[in-house]
């Protein structure tokens, strides 16, 4: 059996890396900052027939995901990636590949949103997309965005949603580390070629998610909303899955450090909660018992996971890379809080925005912040 | 793979009448007068419905909308739009 190879390298170079371990079929694509690169790298490797793909360059993010919908329809497996503003020109887009039950995996490298202009990292650009009805991952290394994909197309043609991968721009996305990749046997034994159920055929016409009366609408979008919430188990099998194959884990819907005693628990997604388990031990080391709880499923919200794992009587510190307009504070307290509401009284939620369009967030100023919160 | 459920969205395959009784939509019917009408099928080219028979130039008045295109692109004048009764 041959062994996993280990390289040097960055964020959306895993993401590419990810697309051709998949064997994607189609890759439509748009370059943004700081998604760029993994539209170049998958461009150049489809040029130099190291991918067996189509590469199809378009004029914007609205028809890339136009783009991915219609090869999605013929049966292709696909994959996109985005950023940001690119990410919200999507929206419309995105509404018809979840009701068109299409297993699309995308990208998101998150920046923060015009106006005023940015090129760097916060969440409002994946948060906003919450009620599109794709599935929405946040990772936190290069290792877990190339894991993810793998996984997401498991989930993806299982369930036939599309799912959507975030992770931050430049702190994963420019950052060089280690990353394994698995013998390209093993992946093919974890994620055996696309074969769905429906799909766009010329010899067999049809079409699909046209004018539809009201009960038969709503019967599709409760479908779309049950089956959305059903996904959690399947996430966690392809977690589980992938780790027998690989002996890789990320977590499957929710990542912990140093929880079971904790009293104090940080709550984060993304590169910020890898940098958390720094700020963990810090405060551990100043006689705080602090832990790390990472949602690493945003949607669905793995509501019942985080019940469980939250230690009796913790201080949950949200720290929120994006801002929940006409609310004080972010989007992640919000849902965590409705999650906990009438279930866990024994919790108290405290929240913190930082990070907005990149500002550094150091273990010490984030073991400064928590440490400041426990007194608000 | 195994999927969760089997139907996930309303796909359509093409029969004829697949969108329904719409002839009853009509307020206005097509008729052509076949002493004038020279087959030329311009009709049955811009028809949106497909409602018009390519040689005999008769309309499936079942699924004709009466939208009226028809008459206006007859380059003879051979088509009528007439009300239909209430």
């Amino acid at each position: 059996m041959k062994a996993a190879q280990v390289i040097m390298n960055t964020g959306t170079q895993a993401a590419a890396l990810a697309a051709k371990s998949a064997r994607v079929d189609v890759i439509p694509g748009y370059p943004i900052t700081p998604q760029t690169n993994i539209i170049e790298a998958i461009a150049g490797m489809v040029e130099k027939g190291d991918m067996n793909a189509r590469f199809i360059p378009v004029e914007g993010e609205h028809s890339v995901l136009a783009a991915a919908v219609a090869a999605s329809a013929v049966g292709a497996r696909v994959f996109t990636a985005t950023s940001s503003n690119g990410l919200l020109y999507m929206h419309e887009v995105l509404h018809m590949a979840s009701g068109g039950r299409l297993p699309i995996v995308m990208c998101n490298v998150n920046r923060g949103v015009f106006a005023p202009w940015t090129l760097w990292a916060d969440h409002q650009d994946s948060f906003s997309q919450r009620d599109t009805g794709w599935i929405q991952y946040h990772c936190s290394s290069n290792q877990e965005v190339f894991n993810t994909i793998l996984q997401a197309f498991r989930v993806a043609e299982q369930i036939n949603i599309p799912i959507m991968i975030n992770f931050d721009g430049f702190a994963i996305s420019h950052c060089l580390m280690p990353l394994t990749l698995p013998p390209q046997e093993d992946i093919d034994r974890f994620l055996p070629p696309h074969e769905p159920g429906w799909r766009l055929d010329p010899a067999n016409p049809s079409s699909f998610s046209n004018v539809t009366m009201a009960a038969e609408y709503a019967t599709f979008r409760q479908m779309l909303s049950d089956d959305i919430t059903a996904s959690i188990p399947v996430v966690k099998q392809a977690a589980q899955e992938y780790k027998d194959i690989t002996g890789m884990w990320d977590g499957d819907t929710i990542d912990t450090y140093r929880l079971e005693d904790a009293e104090v628990v940080a709550f984060a997604v993304n590169s910020m909660a890898a940098e958390l388990k720094l700020s963990i031990d810090i405060l551990r080391e100043q006689g705080i018992k602090a832990g790390l709880l990472r949602p690493r499923l945003y949607l669905p919200f793995p509501a019942e996971d985080i019940i469980q794992a939250l230690p009796q009587n913790a201080q949950v510190m949200v720290l929120d890379r994006n801002y929940n307009y006409g609310h004080s504070g972010g989007i992640l307290a919000a849902e965590l809080k409705s999650v906990l509401f009438d279930r866990r009284k024994d919790v108290t939620v405290k929240n913190r925005v930082m990070g907005i369009g990149g500002i550094d967030l150091t273990r010490r100023f984030m073991a400064d912040e928590i440490r400041a919160m426990m007194n608000d | 793979m195994k999927s969760l459920t089997k139907a996930y969205q309303p796909i359509s395959w093409p029969t004829k009448g697949s969108g329904g009784d719409t002839g009853s939509w009509r307020t206005h019917r097509p008729v052509v007068d076949h002493q004038i009408c020279n087959k030329c099928q311009f009709c049955w080219i811009y028809c949106p419905e497909a409602v018009i028979d390519r040689h005999e130039i008769t309309i499936d008045y079942t699924y004709c909308k009466g939208c009226g295109v028809c008459a206006t692109e007859c380059p003879s004048g051979a088509i009528t739009m007439i009300k239909e009764e209430e």
